[in-house]
């Protein structure tokens, strides 16, 4: 398959962009300045992130769409209110995580942002409990910007008034260059922020007006420490099929009905899970020292017996020390457990950590 | 203090004597980006040419660092190790990686010049 661009391409380059290959598409890892201070400016004033490669999946139908969809995401779409979103995930039979998710309700169904590496496969599973009275199409004409830092709303309500009245996980409709946007107040880095879905051949124009606000852009390096300081999870690392949303310290994100009714794929799993408990649980891993634990570093117990693996690891330049998470036996997953980690055949010591490591400032 | 002399791997040797200094080149960190871990070897260890010495770990992933020239290393530069970030500073200068005693000089005449060096990136770059 040809590598596909976002329609910013151009102007990553401009910017200086360092390339890399990402779910198919040709993606800026990072700019000039680098990783550390990509991330200390949006933590410190805002940056953006071109999340174009994300899939913007629209669904439209009558009241059965709420239906056919909560059979494989296990939010409550029955009740979710007007431009509300909910973090969720697609779920298999085995209640394994197919991706996860941000559902947003709308006026004619609902947008779901999805996973680059994944969407094409969602929009197939989703597609098995769709009729024909349901309409649905993955939106390629649209790109994605996340706008993340605590200026964000500042400086985004200068172009769009009326951004900074939206609470975390609320979106709605505006009008820019006589073209309609739609913008929710959410995002990935643990910062408060904004969404934008925008139309292709506008993109250009919003870029150049947070340039001039001084908004740095932000690579997926960067969008990589930022996400993993706030705990959130990274598909096809921190999550997979094999993965359940128990184990995955994810049971918030099933709603209390659904929990209680079920009628989700993977349900029959999920039920005996929130009854008897999981194996193993996602838990937060902070290495002693400045040692960093990547992605499939082993956890070990003080005794030395093999109890769990990383599965994102990288060095918290907000933190300034490195952070990581994964999963560990259940009988060691209490926060404070001493563990080791090793690292390049050496065992170094570390604690399981409470998530996230850097608090989070959302707008509520 | 002999000229800085280039190896393929982006290290950097110069020579007083029998001792040899270590580090990693400009070139080298500008690819790996930001330096948040070093580990250097302790005095006292054997390393052979194009064998691991010491390892170094940008943000984005963690390399091993090789010795251009084979000897005993007389000490690894534990500043670095608690300041990994000087290395993106000041990697030719105070952020080397270790001093080690040479063995065959033979070695480091045969690594590449500053001016070969340079070429070398232009032709290979990564």
């Amino acid at each position: 398959m040809e590598v596909q661009k976002t329609a910013l391409y151009n102007c990553h380059k401009d910017l200086g962009a360092k390339f890399v290959s990402f779910a198919g598409y040709e993606m800026p890892i990072q700019y000039k300045d680098g990783i550390v201070k990509e991330h200390i400016s949006t933590r410190s004033y805002a940056g953006f992130f071109d999340v174009s490669h994300m899939g913007q999946f629209f669904l439209e139908g009558d009241e059965t769409l709420a239906d056919a969809l909560e059979k494989i995401i296990p939010a409550d779409l029955k009740s979710l209110k007007l431009n509300h979103s909910k973090y969720s995930f697609l779920l298999n039979n085995e209640g394994g995580i197919i991706d996860d998710l941000i559902i947003t309700k709308t006026s004619k169904g609902f947008c779901i942002i999805l996973n680059a590496a994944c969407k094409e496969n969602d929009v197939k599973q989703i597609e098995k409990f769709l009729n024909k009275d349901h309409k649905y199409f993955l939106n390629n004409d649209l790109s994605l910007i996340a706008l993340q830092g605590p200026k964000a709303v500042e400086i985004l309500e200068k172009l769009v008034p009326g951004v900074s009245d939206l609470k975390f996980m609320t979106g709605d409709n505006f009008k820019f260059d006589n073209e309609n946007l739609y913008i929710t107040r959410s995002g990935y880095t643990g910062e408060d922020g904004f969404e934008i879905s925008i139309p292709n051949n506008k993109v250009e124009k919003l870029i150049s007006f947070l340039k001039e606000n001084k908004v740095n852009a932000v690579g997926l390096g960067a969008r990589d420490t930022l996400r993993l300081e706030a705990g959130l999870c990274l598909y096809g690392h921190d999550l997979n099929e094999k993965i359940n949303p128990i184990e995955a310290n994810l049971k918030w994100a099933i709603a209390k009905r659904r929990r209680e009714e079920g009628g989700f794929n993977g349900w029959d799993v999920i039920k005996k899970l929130i009854e008897n408990g999981s194996e193993k649980k996602r838990v937060g891993i902070l290495p002693e020292g400045r040692v960093i634990a990547r992605e499939h570093t082993k956890i070990f117990s003080e005794s030395g017996e093999e109890i769990g693996l990383i599965t994102s690891g990288t060095f918290g330049p907000s933190v300034n020390a490195p952070v990581a998470m994964g999963y560990i036996n259940i009988k060691y997953a209490e926060i404070g457990t001493k563990i080791q980690l090793e690292v390049r055949g050496k065992k170094y010591g570390g604690k399981v950590s409470e998530l996230p490591f850097f608090k989070k400032s959302y707008v509520k | 203090m002999s000229e800085k002399k280039f190896s393929k791997k982006h290290e950097w040797v110069s020579l007083d004597g029998e001792t040899a200094t270590v580090g990693i080149t400009k070139h080298a960190t500008e690819m790996l980006g930001d330096i948040v871990f070093v580990e250097v070897p302790d005095a006292g260890k054997t390393v052979e040419k194009e064998g691991q010495a010491a390892v170094v770990e940008s943000t984005k992933a963690a390399s091993d660092v090789y010795s251009p020239i084979s000897g005993e290393i007389t000490e690894g530069n534990k500043a670095i190790a608690d300041d990994p970030g000087s290395v993106n500073t000041d990697p030719e200068g105070a952020s080397w990686f270790f001093k080690l005693k040479i063995k065959d000089k033979g070695e480091y005449d045969s690594l590449m010049s500053k001016d070969e060096y340079d070429k070398f990136c232009k032709e290979n770059p990564s």
